[in-house]
C-alpha cells in the first residue's frame, strides 16, 4: 500500500506549488509604495486605539478542549464501525456504553451552562 | 516505477485541475446564479479587444479579468504584522483543501494496454480519514490569517471562525460514519464501487437510500465548515468587512476567496462519493449497460470511462449549486444559534443516527 | 524505506523540532510543533502504520495544537523579548547545547556501529483500519471503555477550570 502514498506525495508537490505562487504572485507582481495611512489596520477610519491582542473570552478554550475529547470519541467510532458487523450486538453495546458516557458529558456541559453564548 | 510515478503525476494533475476548474466556476455560477435568484443581470460588461464582440460577457470579467486585477494588486501588509505568517495563512487555508483531492475517485478503471489504472489519485485504505485528517488542518488558514496581521478585528473573526469550524468538523465526521456503518469500508473506491449494486434488482444502492438523516447532517455541517452563508458571521460582511482576511490584498485575498469555494467543492465531492454513488450511472457496469428487464447494451470501454467522469463531475456540480442556492435564500444566523445548532442539535441527532443505524444492521443481521 | 528518505524525513523532523524549542515567538513555535507531528505521521506510514498515521494527524495536529493556539492567543502570549534571552541565561542555553551534542554524538556512534537485524515483513493487512478495529474492540476492549472515563474527566475538569469566578 505504500505505493499509493506516492499520488499523494504528487499532489502535496503540486498543490504547494499552484497555492504557493497564488500567495506570493502579487508579492512579485505587485507595486510596491507603501505609505504610512496603507499599513495602517482597518478600523471603518479611526486610527487604530490600543494593542491589537486584547484578551477573548474563556468560551473558545472551552470549545477547543470539547472539540478534543468529541474528535477523540470520533476517532473511536470510526474503527467500530468497520468491524461492526463481526461484532454483533456486543459491539453495539460497547459502543452504547462509550457514547453513552460521553453524551453525560455533553449534557453535563449544557447543563452547566457551558454552551451558552452570550 | 517511472512509469507508475508518471502515471500518478497524471492523475494528481488531472484531479487537482478537475478541482481548480470546478472552483473558478463556482466564481462565475455564483455571480450568475445569485443574479437570477435575486432577479437582476449580474456581471455582464466586460468585452475583449475593444468591443468587437457584438454582445457583452460577464465571463471574461469574472474569469479573466478578476484574476489579472487580483494577481498584480500590490500586497499591502499592515504596521506590525509577522510576514511569515501572513504568507502562509492563504496558503495553509488552501492547501490541505487541494490535497484532500487525493483521495477522492473519480472515475472505476481505466485499461490501457495490459495495465489497470484505478481513477484515483490515492487508493488509501484509510481514504475517510486521510480526507477528515487534511480537512481538519485548514483551521490553520483561518487562526493564522487572523493573527498574522496586527488587527483586533481580523483576530476575532479568525477566533469566531477557527471555533465554528472545530464545531462542526465534529458534526461532520459523525455523519459520515452511519454511511461507513453500512459500506463497512474506509476505503473511497471500494465505497463508490459497492454503491453500483442493485436494491432488490431496481434500485441502484447509493448511499443517501441508507442514509438520507447522515446526509443531511453532512451537508448542514459542511455549509457551516465552509462558513458560508448562513454561518458567515466570521466572515461577517457587514460587520467586520472580511472578518479574517480584512487586511489580505491581492493575491492572497484571492486565495482566500478560493478557499471558500474549494471547500465548496470538497464538501460536495465527498457528499457524492458517499451518498450519491460517487461515478456511478445507475445500470452502467464496466462493459455497459445492464438493466434490470434484463435489455443489456454492450458499450466500448471509453466510452464508459467518460460517462462515469462525467457523471461524477455533474453531481458535484450540481451539489454545489444546491450550496450556492442555499446562500442566497437564508438569512445569517446569529454566533450563539450558529453553535447551539452545532452542539446541541447536529451533534446528538448525529449520535443518535449513528445507534439508530448500527441498531437497525445488528436487527437485520 | 531507502536511506536517502529517510536522512531527508529525519533531518526535516529535528530541524522543526528544534525550531520548536528555539523559536522565541510562540505561535510560530507552535506551527513547527504542527509541521513535526505532520512530519511523525508521514514516519508512521513508512512504519506500516496507516491509521495511526491517519489519527495522529487527526487528533494531534489537528486537535490537539488547535487548542495550543487557542491558547497561546487566548493568553496573549508574546514573544520572548530580546533582554530576556541575553540576561544570565547564557550558561542555561550553553549547557543545553552541549548536552544535546553530547547525546547526539553517543547516540549515532551507538546506531553506527549496532548491526540491526533486518525487518520482518509485516503480516497483510498490518497497520491498516480492519487490523487496528480488530485489536481495539476484541483484544483491549476494557482500555477503550476505560477511555470514555477519562475523557468524562477531562471534559468536567474543563468546564471546573472554566467557570466563572462569581457563579
Amino acid at each position: 500500500m505504500l505505493d499509493q502514498y506516492l499520488g499523494v506525495i504528487l499532489t502535496f508537490g503540486f498543490a504547494a506549488v499552484i497555492v504557493g505562487v497564488m500567495c506570493s504572485a502579487s508579492m512579485i507582481l505587485g507595486a510596491h509604495h507603501p505609505t504610512a495611512v496603507k499599513q495602517q489596520v482597518f478600523e471603518c477610519g479611526n486610527p487604530p486605539t490600543g494593542p491589537a491582542r486584547g484578551r477573548f473570552s474563556v468560551r473558545f478554550y472551552l470549545v477547543a478542549i470539547l472539540f478534543i475529547v468529541f474528535d477523540v470519541e470520533v476517532v473511536f467510532l470510526y474503527p467500530w464501525a468497520i468491524v461492526f458487523r463481526r461484532l454483533g450486538v456486543p459491539g453495539l453495546v460497547e459502543m452504547m456504553l462509550f457514547i453513552g458516557v460521553l453524551a453525560a458529558g455533553l449534557g453535563y456541559v449544557w447543563k452547566k451552562g457551558a454552551l451558552a453564548w452570550d | 516505477m517511472w512509469a507508475d510515478a508518471g502515471i500518478a503525476a497524471v492523475k494528481s494533475l488531472v484531479m487537482l485541475l478537475l478541482a481548480l476548474n470546478l472552483t473558478v466556476l463556482l466564481l462565475w455560477i455564483e455571480r450568475k446564479g445569485s443574479a437570477l435568484i435575486q432577479d437582476r443581470i449580474g456581471a455582464n460588461r466586460a468585452n475583449i479587444f475593444g468591443g468587437i464582440l457584438p454582445f457583452n460577457l460577464g465571463i471574461v470579467n469574472t474569469l479573466i479579468a478578476d484574476p489579472i486585477k487580483m494577481f498584480t494588486k500590490e500586497d499591502v501588509i499592515p504596521d506590525g504584522a509577522d510576514k511569515l505568517l501572513h504568507f502562509f495563512g492563504p496558503f495553509l487555508a488552501v492547501f490541505p483543501v487541494l490535497v484532500t483531492f487525493a483521495a477522492v475517485p473519480f472515475g472505476d478503471v481505466l485499461v490501457i494496454g495490459d495495465r489497470t489504472i484505478n481513477l484515483q489519485v490515492a487508493d488509501l485504505n484509510v481514504g475517510i480519514l486521510y480526507v477528515l485528517a487534511m480537512s481538519g488542518l485548514s483551521v490553520y488558514g483561518v487562526v493564522l490569517g487572523g493573527w498574522a496581521t496586527n488587527s483586533r478585528w481580523s483576530l476575532l473573526g479568525a477566533i469566531r471562525g477557527s471555533a465554528q469550524m472545530i464545531s462542526y468538523e465534529i458534526a461532520m465526521g459523525l455523519g459520515l460514519i452511519g454511511a461507513i456503518l453500512v459500506f463497512g469500508t474506509l476505503d473511497l473506491q471500494a465505497i463508490a464501487r459497492a454503491q453500483g449494486a442493485l436494491i432488490w434488482g431496481v434500485i441502484p444502492a447509493w448511499g443517501i437510500i441508507y442514509q438520507p438523516l447522515g446526509f443531511l447532517i453532512f451537508l448542514v455541517a459542511g455549509i457551516a465548515e465552509t462558513k458560508r452563508v448562513p454561518f458567515d458571521l466570521p466572515e461577517g460582511e457587514s460587520e467586520l468587512t472580511s472578518g479574517y482576511f480584512t487586511e489580505y490584498s491581492g493575491s492572497k485575498q484571492a486565495t482566500y476567496m478560493m478557499s471558500d469555494f474549494a471547500e465548496i467543492v470538497v464538501v460536495s465531492a465527498l457528499a457524492t462519493t458517499l451518498f450519491f454513488g460517487a461515478w456511478q450511472v445507475p445500470y452502467l457496469a464496466r462493459d455497459g449497460f445492464h438493466f434490470p428487464g434484463g435489455f443489456a447494451l454492450a458499450l466500448p470501454q471509453l466510452v464508459v470511462v467518460v460517462m462515469q467522469v462525467a457523471s461524477f463531475v455533474l453531481k458535484v456540480l450540481v451539489l454545489c449549486c444546491f450550496q450556492i442556492l442555499v446562500r442566497w435564500s437564508l438569512p445569517r444566523y446569529r454566533y450563539d444559534q450558529l453553535m447551539d445548532l452545532g452542539w446541541k442539535t447536529l451533534l446528538p441527532l448525529a449520535l443518535a443516527n449513528v445507534l439508530l443505524t448500527a441498531t437497525v444492521i445488528v436487527l437485520a443481521g | 524505506m531507502g536511506p536517502i528518505t529517510f536522512a531527508v524525513l529525519a533531518t526535516a523532523l529535528v530541524v522543526s523540532a528544534l525550531t520548536v524549542v528555539v523559536h522565541p515567538s510562540p505561535v510560530k513555535s507552535a506551527m513547527a510543533l504542527v509541521a513535526t507531528l505532520f512530519l511523525l505521521a508521514v514516519v508512521f506510514v513508512f512504519l506500516g502504520a496507516h491509521m495511526i498515521a491517519a489519527l495522529q494527524v487527526i487528533v494531534y495536529a489537528g486537535a490537539i495544537m488547535v487548542l495550543f493556539l487557542f491558547v497561546i492567543m487566548l493568553l496573549n502570549l508574546s514573544d520572548d523579548g530580546a533582554e530576556a534571552r541575553h540576561r544570565g541565561r547564557v550558561v542555561f542555553r550553553l549547557g543545553a547545547w552541549i548536552g544535546g551534542g553530547v547525546l547526539a554524538v553517543e547516540l549515532s556512534a551507538f546506531f553506527l556501529r549496532v548491526p540491526f537485524p533486518e525487518p520482518a515483513t509485516p503480516p497483510a493487512g498490518y497497520g491498516g483500519a480492519e487490523a487496528v478495529a480488530t485489536a481495539l474492540f476484541v483484544d483491549y476492549l476494557l482500555p477503550f471503555e476505560l477511555t470514555s472515563i477519562l475523557l468524562l474527566v477531562a471534559v468536567v475538569g474543563a468546564v471546573v477550570l472554566a467557570q466563572r469566578r462569581t457563579a
